[in-house]
């Protein structure tokens, strides 16, 4: 049988104010009838370039300069780089025949249209459907993607949505006209590891039920060993390794691909190994004398407790309350690393905010410990709030949005220091010493951020945090908004770091790999409690609660020996009521931590101790 | 939905209070008034029965009285000497400049105001947002610049000088009586069919002249909104469903562009009323501008309080409209989401 889908010699060509780049350098690659093919590679590699081509969505200064893309969806053959991508024939392919989902699920939905308004779109203007027929079609394709409710979907705004919703509402849309091809432009990037799971799942039942090829663009090798039948690696816009899923994973033949499964943290890591970065980078990080010894904890956090009113649409309804984190006590020791792991919604963030005090707990307190003895941070003010301020510093996960592309580097840098009173001569030798530090070169100071890319902006953010010599570093998801060739980079940086200088970390993330290289010890966090918390190696040797558990299992693992178990993901992971026993929470229910072994916390039930006293 | 507007209005009537509160007293601010300075000219004459009369004045809008209560029979709160008779009551006071009821002097001028801006503002919008549409899908080309051109030369040409050009040549090609929103001869006339053709062809410049500058400013704005939502994903998401792409670019980025400019309606009328005073001048156009700068130069204080307090009053139910349109437009808004 002769592919669905096939890629000869295909080069696509950017206009640049020097000249034409090439971006994709003559790839070929086939895509089989109902088989899912995974494009593997890092950005700027070419793969969303090849997802555009097949489209006919290149952006304007892009074009195919040779090659062809052979679609056979009937039985004839057409070529789709031959043409007029705004023209009537590929208008009826695309989103007809060939359909596409992406990354963002809130930005690719437009805000001002409901969810089934967007969905029949594509069915109204391919098939001349009207608006109650469409309706119809739409609420089958909602239910057939597993919204809870489809018929009130219809009425729904994306902004109403959890991004799982939104990501099966992109798929609803993409498949509602029974595609022959599926192009899936790293779909579960975005989302949750649970959540991703869930939509992995999702896709393989709709490829089974449908018969519809996938081309499925990923970076996650995780991804690729659970849903994929063929891998095609792609390098610099060149292919550099193609072939059936079990042949390239288990025997890699190709130095960029062994480079890029050792670059990702895996669960199977020995204890104290370093992930090997694709492309080195050397950090100078100059002696420093070590801080002093503290008695107790650095951080210390005890029963805090926060909510937030939600104004409802309609006055006469009570506002609701809604309890983001509930009697929460957390510790840190002076240079250690707090991993604090949850889903989106588990009030992970609104930990790290009211740490920093930028929000103020409704009870508890957080005490922190400058080498004076623990004060409480919400109690300080003036001078002492000035050096907290100075202390604790914060990193964000989105190196685009978190530097401002109207000031130099050497501004960016030296803000924190002018604010906390360094004398000029000082910030301009500390600038140098920073970027030294986080291995960028000391003539990028002049530089704007948008010269530098996502992995070297984060270093940049890095470096901002560590310009007022803090003891404390908030970490808010510092890798995931990057690039996997230059993640391990980054975390290694951040380990060089904290061994240098001896800072402590707290780094918050839904990313368990990620949590599992960094941390000393671990907090799992679920609707606003802490559910398990143990020295990182107990909880992943043995994990105890059903929310761990339920988060462990959701990870892809690289390794074809452990593949996800699509069945066991329900997406009631996070809901108390259906915990089983003895952790089984009732409705208003808070249980109780209790220990296991040393260090090692989890929240039972107190429903028993009640019956039996 | 009900209630929020309601609440809305009540903030409403209680700014309009404020508002006359601040504009009564800035007014009355210089020392003395039309009546006594009027008084005092006539007394130099020697004009006994002006005096009388202008005395009569005086006590019957009660300016004898301290500037608080002045005030309040104003707006109607308080009885002056022939009982509650102010704003409120629908009694918008006398002009002394003019001698007579400030209804009779601002009849005409107040619909013919509203009717000139009015056809700006549509003017601006017909114009500006092809306009812009095309200037943001052809970025780069020559039409683009074009347009961009079109668009600076229309911020830099000033008014008043276009509107004597195109006076010029209005009268000299098509035989367009000089001024006025009607040939001159018809003033007296009631509103029949060559009257109103007359305001028609006499309605063209002043449009062009009062719009230029807005469409201008707009067609910038727009273009820049339009080319930060042609960049954003679900642009691209229409796209890859097949829609059309004019189809796409209305539906999707076009719409998410509008918002600032429905915000700005609000703003728009009461601009326009006081930012073609000039233009008004010079094309003799019987509105309330030149009305306003009189008044408030003569100290007419009723004409120029009412002028005041009827601009106010269009801002507030222009904003009102302004707020309605976005709740309607935007699901955002209306469900309080952020």
């Amino acid at each position: 049988m002769s592919p669905l889908l096939s890629i000869r010699d295909l080069a696509v060509a950017f206009r640049t104010e020097t000249g034409p780049f090439e971006a994709l350098h003559g790839l070929s690659l086939d895509v089989m009838r109902g088989q899912t093919l995974a494009l593997v590679g890092e950005s700027g590699s070419g793969k969303s370039v090849t997802a555009q081509a097949i489209m006919g969505i290149l952006p304007a200064s892009a074009s195919i300069t040779r090659g062809k893309i052979l679609f056979r969806d009937t039985s004839d053959e057409t070529d789709i780089a031959r043409l007029d991508t705004e023209g009537a024939a590929m208008r009826a392919i695309r989103g007809q025949r060939i359909a596409m989902i992406f990354q963002e699920p809130m930005t690719c939905l437009s805000p001002l249209h409901t969810v089934g308004d967007q969905i029949g779109e594509a069915l109204r203007i391919h098939t001349g459907a009207d608006r109650k027929e469409a309706d119809a079609r739409t609420q089958e394709a909602l239910a057939r993607v597993g919204f809870p409710d489809p018929k009130r979907a219809l009425k729904t705004y994306p902004f109403e949505l959890s991004g799982g919703l939104r990501q099966r509402a992109m798929i609803a849309m993409a498949l509602i006209l029974k595609p022959a091809l599926l192009v899936a432009d790293e779909p579960t990037t975005a989302l949750d590891v649970t959540t991703q799971a869930q939509i992995l799942a999702l896709l393989a039942r709709l490829q089974d039920e449908t018969g519809m090829a996938i081309l499925l663009i990923t970076h996650d090798l995780g991804v690729v060993a659970n849903i994929a039948h063929d891998v095609a690696v792609l390098y610099r816009g060149r292919l550099v390794e193609a072939g059936p899923r079990d042949t390239v994973m288990r025997a890699p033949g190709h130095a960029y691909l062994k480079a890029l499964l050792h670059a990702v943290p895996r669960f199977d890591m020995a204890p104290g190994e370093r992930l090997t970065p694709i492309r080195p980078a050397r950090a100078e990080i100059p002696p420093v004398q070590p801080l002093a010894k503290l008695a107790g904890p650095l951080l210390q956090v005890e029963n805090v407790s926060k909510s937030y009113t939600l104004r409802s649409g309609r006055f006469w309804q009570k506002p609701r309350m809604v309890h983001a984190v509930s009697d929460l006590s957390l510790s840190l020791a002076a240079g250690e690393t707090l991993g604090l792991v949850g889903e989106s919604g588990s009030g992970k963030t609104t930990v790290s905010k009211m740490i920093m005090r930028a929000l103020a707990p409704d009870s508890g307190t957080i005490l922190f410990d400058d080498g004076s003895g623990p004060r409480d941070v919400h109690g300080l003010s003036g001078d002492a709030l000035f050096a907290y301020r100075r202390t604790v510093q914060f990193v964000f996960q989105d190196p685009y949005a978190s530097l401002d592309p109207r000031m130099t580097v050497r501004q960016i840098l030296s803000e924190p220091m002018e604010i906390h009173g360094v004398p000029v001569a000082e910030r301009r030798a500390r600038c140098r010493e920073l970027m030294a530090m986080v291995g960028l070169e000391a003539s990028g100071l002049g530089r704007y951020p948008h010269a530098f890319s996502g992995g070297q902006r984060q270093r940049i953010g890095i470096a901002r945090a560590l310009a007022p010599r803090p003891r404390l570093l908030v970490l808010d998801e510092p890798v995931s908004a990057l690039d996997v060739s230059v993640q391990a980079q980054i975390l290694n940086l951040l380990k060089d770091l904290q061994a240098a200088l001896g800072l402590s970390y707290l780094i918050v993330s839904h990313n368990l790999a990620v949590i599992d290289y960094m941390a000393d010890t671990i907090s799992v966090m679920c609707r606003g409690r802490i559910v398990e918390e143990a020295p990182r190696a107990a909880l992943f040797r043995h994990p105890v609660h059903p929310y761990t558990r339920a988060l462990l299992a959701a990870v892809p693992d690289p390794s074809l020996d452990h593949p996800l178990d699509f069945a066991a993901i329900t997406g009631d992971q996070n809901d108390p009521t259906r915990w089983e026993a003895p952790y089984l929470l009732g409705p208003d229910e808070a249980g109780a931590m209790r220990a296991i072994e040393p260090g090692h916390r989890v929240r039972f039930s107190t429903a028993q101790d009640a019956e039996a006293a | 939905m009900i209630v929020p507007v309601l609440r809305r209005v009540v903030t409403m009537a209680l700014t309009l209070l404020v508002i006359s509160a601040l504009v009564f007293f800035i007014i009355k601010l210089p020392p003395g008034d039309y009546l006594t300075n009027r008084i005092m000219e006539l007394r130099a004459t020697g004009e006994a029965g002006s005096v009388a009369k202008a005395e009569l004045l005086i006590r019957q809008y009660g300016l004898d009285r301290p500037v608080w209560q002045q005030y309040l029979m104003w707006i109607g709160l308080m009885p002056g000497p022939v009982g509650f008779s102010g704003l409120l009551q629908g009694d918008w006071g006398w002009s002394f400049e003019y001698d007579k009821p400030v209804a009779d002097v601002v009849g005409d001028a107040l619909w013919l105001t509203l009717l000139i801006n009015l056809t700006a503002v549509v003017f601006v919008h017909v114009v500006a947002i092809p306009a812009a549409i095309y200037s943001a899908t052809h970025r780069h080309t020559v039409g683009d610049a074009v347009v961009t051109l079109l668009g600076y030369v229309g911020l830099a040409v000033p008014g008043f000088l276009l509107a004597l050009i195109l006076l010029f040549y209005a009268n000299r090609w098509f035989d367009l009586s000089i001024g006025g929103l009607y040939d001159s001869a018809l003033t007296n006339q009631p509103w029949d069919w060559p009257k109103i053709r007359s305001l028609l062809a006499h309605l063209v410049v002043p449009t062009l002249v009062i719009g230029l500058g807005g469409t201008a400013a707009m067609i910038r704005r727009m273009r820049a909104n339009l080319l930060d939502e042609l960049a954003k994903p679900y642009t691209v998401t229409a796209r890859a469903k097949g829609l059309p792409p004019m189809r796409a670019l209305l539906k999707y980025p076009f719409r998410m562009s509008l918002n600032p400019f429905v915000a700005d309606i609000g703003n728009l009328l009461p601009h326009l009323v006081s930012g073609s005073v000039l233009v008004s001048l010079v094309l003799s156009l019987p509105t309330v501008g030149p009305l306003l700068l009189d008044a408030l130069r003569s100290q007419d204080q009723f004409m120029a309080g009412f002028i005041l307090m009827f601009v106010a009053g269009l801002t507030l139910v222009g904003m009102l409209i302004s707020d309605l349109i976005l709740v309607w437009l935007d699901p955002r808004i209306r469900m309080g989401a952020r």
